[in-house]
């Protein structure tokens, strides 16, 4: 600290691009996007900022309610389920030996290399009528009946183009957001606890609910909000998965900024999905707070 | 047939399944078409040949031409063939919906000459202010446009552009489970029925689909009233119990793949795939359709408007004209281009609907800011009801 002045012309040298590009290319397109969202249509491309809340007031008509609700379940859904799937994962790379834990790494980060539409589109070839899953069952549904088994015809079974269909593409993209902060927090944590718990005599199920659940818990709480907030706010996967019933957010938003041509509407959107999001970490943020009390205590 | 080589890209947009698919679709079915149409006419076919090959544009200024186009959405080598006869070179970029081009020029030309919106966005863009009227007197090939073409309801007088593709919506299904046999001849089949319940793909473009549903409701496309608008709502939200997805414009896909029995798509695309399975086919309804058109304009502020003119003028020549529809197959409304194309192509009727359907198809207009955001609304609640 006591080289401060001095550093101060190296802390801006450094900090100069990162400081305009943040301004420039997040803080200002934001803060358009916030005033848009108290504006009017002024004709085909004209704006008027009048300060209105007409925009946020249309988000509380029963169908948008309906939507936002809707996605707020799926991407929680979605994020419990990665979490259940995550942590078996997270403790494996744990406790791996270096080489395994950089496969399993590696293994994780993998199908980033991949687009995101081309990973759907695979969950689609999987997942459609005449699509590799229902092949199997059938293959399998035959070689029964060549058995002798009476099981009748093999009914396809409908998995794509409804909600289960989204969820799990929404648990396949965001899987490895759960995995990665999960690993981050077991990582770290100090094995002699884990040893003294067994050496007192818990059980494995106790030290893991008793000693690393708690200990992961800041982990936890990050990757649960990695997760729910991307998966709140996808859209390709509900637009390529869901059925007729199934609109999520971020296809209403797109729609207000191109088909519609409802900017301002787009805007109140996406801001409200913003402060849906500041609500979580605020409420994470709450958490960790009371959890760095208790175990100050 | 020899298997049709996709560009990565074209895969890409293939498994996106947008809008845009239909264009990279047609344009992998051109290929082949275009492979054995060559015999007939060579590769690289003569250009407008006027002053000895050249064409001399009065007042050209010079500059390269900023064309922005669809994807895959052009001839071979139209762009070549123009350089070499007028020596100016054409660059062009790509737009993969209506909407990213309006919203592209909403804050004014970011410089471009030409342009290629949809009939209704000819409207839209016109009366946003972002289009400059065509000087007629500059594009004498406009003789070669069929008449019917040419005094549209969203460009009357085509006072700002010239139309260079039409497609039309209407019903592909699968020959081999259509109940005795009966081909769908009826919106009815997919909007108000539950006949091929799970099997049925609506699209998913709310404005063309509410339209659809007035035209099955005895209506014209361009009927609007809020009780119209009303009663087709609860005819969707109703059917929405039958219907297997909302597509994204990839219902040849869905039908290809027996997803789907039924769907609501557009000539094009279904002509695309019959090539690959001869068990589809497609109907234009008795109620009657929808027409798409894209087409030629020059925005306001564009930097050569002299060479844009030029432009339009060599694209609406036959042999050019004829060169491109061998390239992307869509419907041409560019009469002596068509006559230059061979039968396959002319006489497919998928491609050339009987004239007497097309006769009860209408184009959609452009009726407002507030009409398109109260029927996105609609579709809306159709989407959120339960």
């Amino acid at each position: 600290m006591q080289n401060w002045f001095e550093n101060k012309r190296f802390f801006w040298a450094t900090m100069l691009a990162p400081t305009v590009w943040f301004l420039a290319f997040f803080v200002a397109p934001m803060a358009l996007v916030w005033a848009y969202s108290f504006g009017e249509n002024a004709g085909p491309v004209n704006i008027a900022i009048t300060g209105t809340f007409g925009n946020y007031a249309k988000a509380f008509r029963p169908e948008i309610i309906q939507v936002l609700s809707d996605s707020v379940v799926l991407a929680f859904i979605a994020t419990l389920i990665c979490l259940v799937l995550a942590f078996p994962v997270a403790i494996a790379m744990t406790f791996a030996d270096d080489k395994t834990k950089s496969w399993l790494l590696l293994l994780i980060m993998l199908p980033f290399w991949t687009n995101l539409l081309i990973r759907t589109y695979a969950l689609i070839a999987m997942m459609r009528t005449e699509g590799f899953i229902n092949f199997s069952f059938a293959f399998f549904h035959n070689i029964a009946v060549s058995l002798g088994f009476n099981l009748g015809d093999y009914v396809p079974m409908e998995l794509l183009y409804n909600k289960s269909a989204i969820v799990i593409g929404l648990v396949y993209v965001h899987l490895p957001f759960m995995v990665l902060p999960l690993y981050a927090a077991l990582d770290k944590l100090d094995r002699s606890l884990i040893e003294a718990s067994l050496d007192l005599g818990a059980g494995h199920m106790t030290t893991m609910w008793k000693i690393v659940v708690p200990l992961a818990l800041p982990g936890i709480a990050a990757g649960l909000v990695i997760t729910f907030i991307p998966a709140m706010g996808a859209y390709l996967t509900p637009d390529l998965l869901g059925g007729p019933n199934d609109l999520m957010i971020a296809t209403l938003i797109e729609r207000q900024f191109k088909r519609a041509n409802d900017w301002p509407f787009g805007s109140a959107l996406s801001f409200i999905l913003m402060y849906v999001t500041l609500i979580f970490f605020a409420l994470r943020t709450f958490f960790e707070a009371r959890g760095g009390k208790v175990s100050a205590h | 047939m020899a298997e049709i080589k996709l560009t990565p890209e074209e895969t890409a947009l293939f498994l996106k399944g947008n809008s845009r698919s239909r264009r990279a679709f047609m344009a992998a079915f051109g290929a082949t078409a275009a492979a054995f149409s060559l015999a007939a006419c060579s590769k690289g076919s003569a250009p407008a040949a006027k002053d000895g090959g050249k064409i001399v544009i009065e007042g050209s200024e010079k500059a390269p031409l900023k064309f922005y186009n669809w994807d895959t959405y052009i001839g071979e080598t139209t762009l070549d063939d123009f350089k070499a006869a007028s020596d100016v070179p054409v660059e062009m970029t790509l737009f993969a919906s209506n909407d990213e081009l309006f919203a592209k020029f909403r804050a004014g030309n970011p410089g471009y000459d030409v342009i290629m919106p949809s009939n209704e966005y000819v409207t839209r863009m016109a009366e946003a202010g972002m289009l400059q009227p065509l000087d007629h007197a500059k594009i004498p090939n406009m003789k070669n446009i069929a008449p019917e073409f040419l005094d549209p309801d969203f460009d009357k007088g085509r006072k700002f552009s010239m139309p260079y593709t039409w497609l039309v919506l209407g019903i592909g299904y699968r020959k081999s489970a259509m109940k005795d046999g009966v081909a769908p001849d009826s919106w009815k089949y997919v909007l108000d029925s539950d006949q091929y319940k799970g099997k049925i793909s609506l699209l998913g473009e709310s404005m063309d689909l509410f339209r659809l549903t007035f035209k099955y409701l005895g209506h014209s496309v361009n009927d609007y009233t809020p009780e119209l608008l009303k009663q087709a709502e609860a005819i969707l939200v109703k059917q929405k119990a039958f219907v297997k997805n909302f597509h994204d414009d990839n219902g040849q896909d869905l039908l290809l793949s027996k997803e789907v029995d039924i769907v609501i798509e557009y000539n094009g695309d279904i002509a695309q795939v019959k090539k690959e399975d001869d068990d589809l086919d497609f109907i234009i309804p008795k109620e009657g359709s929808l027409l798409n058109s894209d087409c030629m304009c020059i925005p306001k502020g564009a930097p050569s408007p002299n060479n844009a003119h030029a432009f339009i003028n060599y694209i609406l020549d036959a042999k050019v004209g004829a060169a491109i529809s061998k390239t992307i197959l869509y419907p041409t409304p560019n009469a002596a281009a068509k006559a230059l194309m061979d039968d396959a192509y002319k006489n497919n009727p998928i491609i050339f609907p009987p004239a007497d359907k097309l006769a009860k198809c209408e184009y959609g207009k452009f009726l407002g800011q507030e009409y398109a955001q109260s029927i996105e609304s609609a579709m809306n609640r159709v989407r959120a009801a339960k």
